[in-house]
């Protein structure tokens, strides 16, 4: 549960520097009157979809963490066996970070008003998400190969789990991403096309950096990771 | 005096979210059925968690009747009786309180007391309906399914929750239970990214947060741990899915099942209830919040006295919401787990009556001296009081290890959360209904019938409940579907049952005093008119009651103070609206 905690607090402790800023010392039934004179405690001026996804994307890592933390949980167990990696994982990977990459250029591209780079990158980014969930799906593939079905041990129950619920995120964002695609392909004005390029490559940036921490996580990296820092602290 | 200097002559930008297209609705069906309008949407929300409640409320009198004249209902059977214990408590506290408070209040309260014309995604908005209209519908479903609904109590505790012994385990009835409520999850996170987003940004000009109805906060904070907790029980729920469809071992140990060895191995069933507590006790501040809000901007209305402590009631929310993250394990002090956890969670379960404490302390002082009306709102938020007051006491007994120990699974736990998170904010969901139902209808609700149910309630659940801790006292478990012969339970025991199960048919028959009250006032009740308590919230300054699509006319309203001036000295009246600039004859105001 300590990576929940840490998500949590870090979360909240950017909620609570947010509220500072907001006035909470203040008297309100002292202050009648116009507010102008703090602009800053009036609702902010970014865009709502932005916000919104901001929100969500704190559901989603909250999600993860909850995942991470039951792994490591059930890690603690004497009868843990690691199960080893399917190789075709490192090359999802790097099929992963081709999307986020192309999903950057896209924004750029929207923002410079180039139509076509625009297209291509998207068209990029677009392929690259379902090279990257074809790949998980082959990796299940050799997983079982290797005799390791859901069911086989806790290890590999985790395994289906946690790129089942990864991949689903990513399958949700192609949604979006598709109609965005739709969108660049009638040829609608860039500047239009600004704000959804920006949510979608957010969204894949953060899917990147859960992905990367998951595939640290399944292959035994984080939790060498935290025996070290457990020394360190003991 | 004032910190801000009034210039009423400044030019003030328009608070409108620019972006965001207000959504016209067409025909009929997307008018009242699949309308994007909160307001259609919260009353659709309200609709739905009532006729589910009622449901529940019917499973309570069949379990009454079998724990009171268990001779009698002897065709209750035990299985029937788990099923019925299970889904009453699952019912009541996620698709009834969840639902109503946030989902109904939230939708309805959130864009009129924030001066926004609607929800910032209206769309999702409609979605979140839709999916929890989905859920209860699986949810209902299982009562028809083969083997019936899931048995295996409202925390579905595995390793019972999914073995044959248990009704629906092995069938269909937990599948369809985890199902629905991995729905309710998705559908509210819709619903609360909503109302976050629009508490943040469709604030009107000069509401700030400090100047918002302590309402908003309330189902605010409530939104963001729910988004934060339901997580935990959407995890839970679909790890106990792999285990029960594809035979993974996530909580399932190595066990004998009815003769025969499980194909499950090395599970743990500590981790689910982690996890499911992780989000379980959130849960009861997610419920508690709202109606900690609500019964503010109630009692300050009524008693036509401000708040007493807004920043200090502001700030108790937020210290609640946070600690409440950190309380979980006092659920769990008798499954094993670590000892010294037990020390560290009394010591946070402990710690959390202070901000609770501050918060009573500013309801009682805000009554102190105020012009009280003994509205029914006003009754129903006084009942409020003293009733959390009950249930909080008997929470700082459980709340510590060596007195939960033995009270644990007892009929006194059983008291003692129906008081505190079950009676309470019900009774904040009626005061709720009774104060808004003229804003929402036009209509003030009969008051005659509004009195007999208010007593009958009030009194009625003491009647249920307070027997009920001196059943648990005597150790008299929970969860038990008849007590038969027992050397250790006195007769006074089994007379009780009966006196209590008495009293809950008749309680649960008021309510049915109080659904007639709705329907019947929507046409012969008293026109209400726009402001009927003479409240300050924006949700009162509308264009027109019920408010009409877009909330206000053609220009939002600008907001020049906070929620509570009531009773000011010098005013012309007893309220100052939020909406309404600095008047000239209010120098003398201090």
């Amino acid at each position: 549960m300590s990576v929940i905690f840490i998500f949590l607090a870090l979360l909240m402790g950017f909620i609570f520097w947010w509220l500072a800023r907001q006035r909470v010392m203040s008297k309100p039934w002292l202050e009648a009157g116009p507010v102008t004179a703090f602009p800053r405690t009036e609702a902010p001026a970014i865009h709502p979809a932005r916000l919104g996804l901001g929100v969500f994307l704190s559901v989603v890592g909250a999600l993860f963490a909850l995942l991470v933390g039951a792994y490591f949980m059930r890690m603690a167990y004497a009868d843990w066996q690691p199960a080893p990696m399917p190789r075709v994982l490192w090359l999802n990977t790097g099929m992963l970070f081709l999307a986020s990459l192309a999903m950057h250029l896209a924004v750029q591209a929207a923002r410079r008003g180039l139509a076509d780079e625009l297209r291509l990158a998207l068209a990029a980014g677009t392929l690259t998400s379902v090279a990257f969930l074809a790949g998980q799906l082959v990796a299940w593939q050799d997983f079982a190969d290797q005799g390791y079905f859901v069911a086989a041990n806790p290890a590999a129950s985790f395994f289906y789990l946690l790129t089942a619920m990864h991949g689903l995120h990513v399958l949700g964002g192609l949604v979006a991403l598709g109609r965005l695609d739709a969108r660049a392909l009638r040829g609608s004005n860039t500047q239009r096309l600004v704000l959804s390029a920006e949510l979608c490559a957010t969204y894949w940036h953060v899917l990147l950096a859960i992905w990367l921490l998951l595939f640290a996580v399944l292959l035994g990296w984080a939790g060498r990771f935290i025996d070290i820092c457990r020394m360190l602290l003991s | 005096m004032t910190d801000v200097t009034p210039q009423g002559t400044e030019f003030i930008p328009p608070a409108e979210v620019t972006e965001v297209e207000l959504y016209h609705p067409h025909s009929w069906w997307t008018r009242y059925v699949f309308s994007q309008d909160a307001k259609v949407i919260a009353i659709q929300y309200a609709g739905t968690a009532m006729s589910i409640g009622f449901v529940a409320l019917v499973l309570s009198w069949l379990m009454r009747l079998k724990l009171g004249f268990p001779d009698t209902f002897s065709f209750i059977s035990a299985d029937a009786y788990f099923q019925f214990m299970t889904m009453h408590g699952m019912i009541m506290v996620i698709y009834l309180l969840t639902a109503l408070f946030l989902g109904g209040f939230g939708n309805y309260l959130i864009p009129l007391m924030v001066g926004a014309r609607d929800m910032v995604f209206p769309y999702v908005n409609m979605l979140s309906y839709w999916i929890y209209l989905l859920a209860v519908l699986v949810l209902v479903s299982s009562f028809f399914a083969p083997g019936g609904p899931t048995g295996a109590g409202w925390t579905l505790y595995p390793p019972q929750a999914i073995t044959s012994g248990t009704p629906g385990g092995s069938s269909w009835g937990i599948i369809l239970m985890l199902i629905s409520l991995i729905l309710f999850i998705i559908g509210f996170t819709m619903g609360g990214l909503n109302y976050v987003v629009t508490v943040l940004q469709a604030r009107t000009r000069g509401m700030t947060l400090m100047r918002l109805p302590l309402t908003v906060w309330g189902i605010f904070t409530a939104t963001v741990m729910a988004l934060l907790a339901f997580p935990a029980l959407f995890v839970a729920c679909v790890m106990m899915l792999f285990d029960r469809l594809i035979g993974a071992s996530f909580f399932m140990p190595a066990m004998v099942d009815m003769g025969q060895q499980s194909a499950h191995n090395g599970g743990s069933p500590l981790m689910y209830q982690h996890l499911f507590w992780f989000f379980g006790h959130p849960e009861v501040y997610i419920v508690a919040l709202p109606a900690f809000g609500i019964v503010s901007d109630l009692i300050s209305t009524h008693a036509r006295k401000n708040i007493f402590g807004y920043r200090m009631m502001v700030w108790a929310i937020i210290v609640i919401g946070a600690l409440s993250f950190v309380v979980w394990a006092h659920h769990m002090y008798v499954s094993g787990m670590y000892p010294y956890f037990g020390f560290f969670f009394a010591t946070t379960t402990l710690i959390i009556a202070v901000p609770t404490a501050i918060k009573v302390y500013n309801w009682v002082l805000t009554l102190w001296r105020g012009d009280i009306h003994l509205t029914l709102p006003m009754l129903f938020a006084l009942a409020f009081i003293i009733t959390f007051i009950n249930g909080g006491l008997s929470g700082l007994f459980l709340g510590n290890v060596v007195v939960d120990v033995p009270l644990s699974d007892t009929m006194f736990v059983v008291a003692h959360f129906h008081m505190v998170m079950g009676v309470a904010p019900v009774l904040v969901v009626f005061g709720a209904i009774y104060h808004w139902y003229p804003k929402i209808t036009g209509r003030m609700l009969n008051e005659t019938l509004g009195r007999i149910h208010f007593w009958v309630t009030f009194l009625g659940t003491y009647m249920i409940f307070f027997p009920m801790h001196y059943i648990g006292l005597v150790g008299i478990p929970r969860r038990y579907p008849e007590l038969g012969d027992t050397a250790f339970v006195p007769p006074s025991v089994h007379t009780l049952n009966e006196f209590i199960t008495i009293a809950a048919l008749v309680v649960g028959a008021a309510q049915l005093v109080f659904l007639f009250n709705l329907l019947w006032s929507i046409r012969h009740g008293r026109p209400a008119g726009d402001n009927p308590w003479r409240a300050t919230t924006l949700e009162w300054q509308t264009a027109g009651t019920p408010p009409p699509h877009g909330n206000f006319g053609k220009e939002l309203p600008v907001v020049y103070r906070w929620a509570y001036d009531y009773s000011v000295p010098g005013a012309p009246e007893d309220f100052i609206p939020q909406n309404v600039p600095d008047l000239p004859t209010q120098g003398s105001r201090a």
